[in-house]
C-alpha cells in the first residue's frame, strides 16, 4: 500500500504502476467531472469526429454531481462527494479506450468491462469516501470552465484545478484486480454465518 | 406582532440550512464510535474522512453534494392558528435555501425532462401531513439523498415465509447493493399495511434517534437481529470492507391483510440529514435536533 502525489496529466506508466489499496492525492488542471449525460455526449462527439472542449488523455475524470455557485463572478464548487459509478458501467469502457483518461473516481465501484478497459489502456478506478463533498471540494481549487452547462449543474462537465485532491483510495488496478469484486467473494462467503443470526440455514 | 408566515418560513430556512450541514448528535456519536471500533486500515481510513468532513460541514457547507429531494414531516396541531401559511412559507423557503445555503438543484420532471433549478415543482416539496391533537405546529426537513433512495425496496411476500422471510428480504437486499448507498446505513423497515403503507412506515424509522430500540420486545428483537446480521457480512463503510454496515436497523409495523405479506426497506446514507423544529401558536420556536445556542 503505497501512497503517490500525481500531477496531472498523468502518464500510461504511472496508472500502470498503482495496486488496489495504494492512495492517490491528484494535482493539476486535468480533472474533469462527468456523470451520465457528459460521458454519452463524449462518446457521441467521438463518433462524429467533433472535438470536446478538454483534453481528456491523461486526465482525472470524476463521477460527481456538483454543487456550486457564482461568487463575484466565478464558479466555484462547494461540495462535490461522488456519485454512484455504476450508472457509468455502460459508456466507461468505449471511453477509456477512446480518450485515455488514466484515473476514475467515483464510489461503490465498476463491473468488468471497465476493468478489462482498465488493463488494456493502462488506468485506475479510485473510490472517493462517498458523502464527503465538503471534504473533496477542499481539494477542487479552482474551476476554470463549465462546459456543456445545458446539461445542468450535476451533469454538466466541470472543468477543474485540483490540488492534493485525496485520498483517493485505487480499488480497480490495471492488473486484473478489483476489491470491489474481492468484496463480493468475502460477502458471498459468509452466507451461512449471516444467515445463521436470522435463523435460516442456507 | 410576529408574522406566522415569515416565522414558519425563517424556522423552515434554519432546518434546511442545519439538516444539510450539521448532523444530529446521535448520528455523529455513532459515526465515532464505529471509527474506534474498526481496525482495519481501509475502514479507518473511510471514517476518518468522513468525520474531517463534518467537521468541515459544520462552516456552513453542504456535507454531501447530494442535498437531497425535499420531504418534509409536518404534524399540524389541529387548534394551530395558522394552518393556511405553513404550505406556501415552507416551498418559499426551499426556495430561498437551494439558493443561499446552497443546495444542489434536485428537482427533475420525470416526463418532459428539465431541472426546476430552485427544488421545487410538481408534487415536490413532499408533505408527509399528520393532523395531531394541540396548537402547536412540529416540522421535519427530511432531504434525501439519491443513492441510498435508489436501494430502497417494497417486497409483496408471501405471508407463508413468515418473519423469516421479511429479515431475509432485508439482509439480502444489503447483500446486493453493498456498499453503494454510502455505507454505514440505517435502515427502515415498515412490515404490512399495504404496499405504499409499508414504505411509509419504513420511511418514517429513519427518523427514531439511532439509540433507542422498538417499545415491543418481539419487534426490537427482530431490529437486533437484523442489524447483528447485517454487519456481520463485513461490507463495512463504502463497501471497501469493515465491521460497520448498518449504524442501525429499526422496525414498526401495521396489520396486514390476510393475505398479504407487504415489506419496506428504506435505506438511508450514513449523512442521515434531519432537521426538526415545533412552533407554538404564539409563534415560538424550539428547535430539537439543532438547539439554538444558549438553549
Amino acid at each position: 500500500m503505497a501512497e503517490y502525489h500525481f500531477t496531472t496529466p498523468i502518464s500510461e506508466e504511472d496508472a500502470r504502476k498503482l495496486k488496489v489499496g495504494d492512495v492517490i492525492y491528484v494535482t493539476g488542471e486535468h480533472v474533469y467531472t462527468a456523470r451520465d449525460e457528459a460521458h454519452e455526449r463524449a462518446l457521441e462527439m467521438f463518433e462524429k469526429g467533433e472535438k470536446p472542449p478538454v483534453d481528456f488523455e491523461g486526465s482525472v475524470v470524476y463521477h460527481v454531481g456538483p454543487v456550486a455557485w457564482q461568487k463575484d463572478g466565478k464558479w466555484q464548487i462547494v461540495s462535490a462527494g461522488p456519485t454512484t459509478s455504476a450508472r457509468m458501467e455502460i459508456f466507461e469502457d468505449e471511453f477509456l479506450k477512446k480518450y485515455k483518461a488514466r484515473v476514475i473516481i467515483g464510489k461503490g465501484g465498476m463491473g468488468e468491462r471497465t476493468l478489462a478497459a482498465l488493463k488494456e489502456v493502462g488506468a485506475v478506478y479510485c473510490s472517493f469516501t462517498g458523502g464527503c463533498g465538503a471534504l473533496a471540494a477542499k481539494g477542487l481549487k479552482e474551476v476554470r470552465a463549465y462546459e456543456w452547462s445545458d446539461l445542468g449543474m450535476p451533469e454538466a462537465l466541470w472543468v477543474i484545478t485540483a490540488e492534493e485532491f485525496g485520498p483517493l483510495l485505487v480499488t480497480m488496478d490495471s492488473h486484473g484486480n478489483s476489491l470491489h469484486a474481492e468484496m463480493d467473494e468475502l460477502v458471498q462467503s459468509r452466507k451461512d454465518k449471516i444467515y445463521s443470526k436470522i435463523g435460516i440455514k442456507n | 406582532m410576529k408574522d406566522p408566515a415569515q416565522v414558519i418560513h425563517d424556522t423552515t430556512y434554519r432546518l434546511l440550512k442545519m439538516a444539510a450541514t450539521i448532523l444530529p448528535k446521535d448520528v455523529e456519536d455513532a459515526l465515532r464510535a464505529a471509527h474506534e471500533r474498526e481496525e482495519d486500515p481501509t475502514a479507518k481510513t473511510q471514517f476518518s474522512a468522513i468525520l474531517k468532513n463534518i467537521e468541515i460541514a459544520k462552516d456552513g457547507i453542504p456535507m454531501c453534494q447530494d442535498t437531497g429531494i425535499m420531504i418534509y414531516y409536518v404534524r399540524v396541531g389541529s387548534d394551530f392558528p395558522f394552518i393556511d401559511e405553513i404550505k406556501d412559507a415552507i416551498i418559499k423557503a426551499t426556495r430561498k435555501a437551494t439558493e443561499e445555503i446552497p443546495l444542489r438543484p434536485n428537482a427533475v420532471n420525470p416526463i418532459v425532462g428539465g431541472n426546476s433549478g430552485d427544488n421545487t415543482g410538481v408534487k415536490i416539496p413532499w408533505f408527509n401531513w399528520e393532523i395531531i391533537d394541540g396548537d402547536s405546529l412540529e416540522i421535519t426537513a427530511f432531504p434525501k439523498g439519491g443513492g441510498s433512495e435508489n436501494v430502497s425496496i417494497v417486497g409483496m411476500l408471501k405471508p407463508g415465509v413468515g418473519l423469516k422471510g421479511v429479515k431475509k428480504l432485508v439482509v439480502d437486499n444489503a447483500m446486493s447493493y453493498m456498499g453503494k448507498a454510502c455505507a454505514p446505513n440505517i435502515i427502515g423497515v415498515g412490515i404490512g399495511g399495504g404496499a405504499d403503507i409499508a414504505i411509509k412506515i419504513a420511511k418514517q424509522q429513519l427518523q427514531r434517534p439511532l439509540d433507542d430500540a422498538h417499545s415491543e420486545p418481539e419487534v426490537a428483537e427482530i431490529e437486533r437481529e437484523i442489524f447483528e446480521a447485517i454487519n456481520e457480512t463485513g461490507i463495512g463503510p463504502m463497501g471497501l470492507g469493515g465491521k460497520t454496515t448498518v449504524l442501525g436497523v429499526k422496525v414498526d409495523y401495521a396489520m396486514r391483510h390476510p393475505a398479504s405479506l407487504p415489506v419496506g426497506v428504506a435505506v438511508q446514507c450514513w449523512a442521515a440529514r434531519r432537521s426538526a423544529a415545533v412552533i407554538s401558536k404564539d409563534l415560538e420556536v424550539t428547535y430539537l435536533t439543532h438547539p439554538l445556542e444558549g438553549n
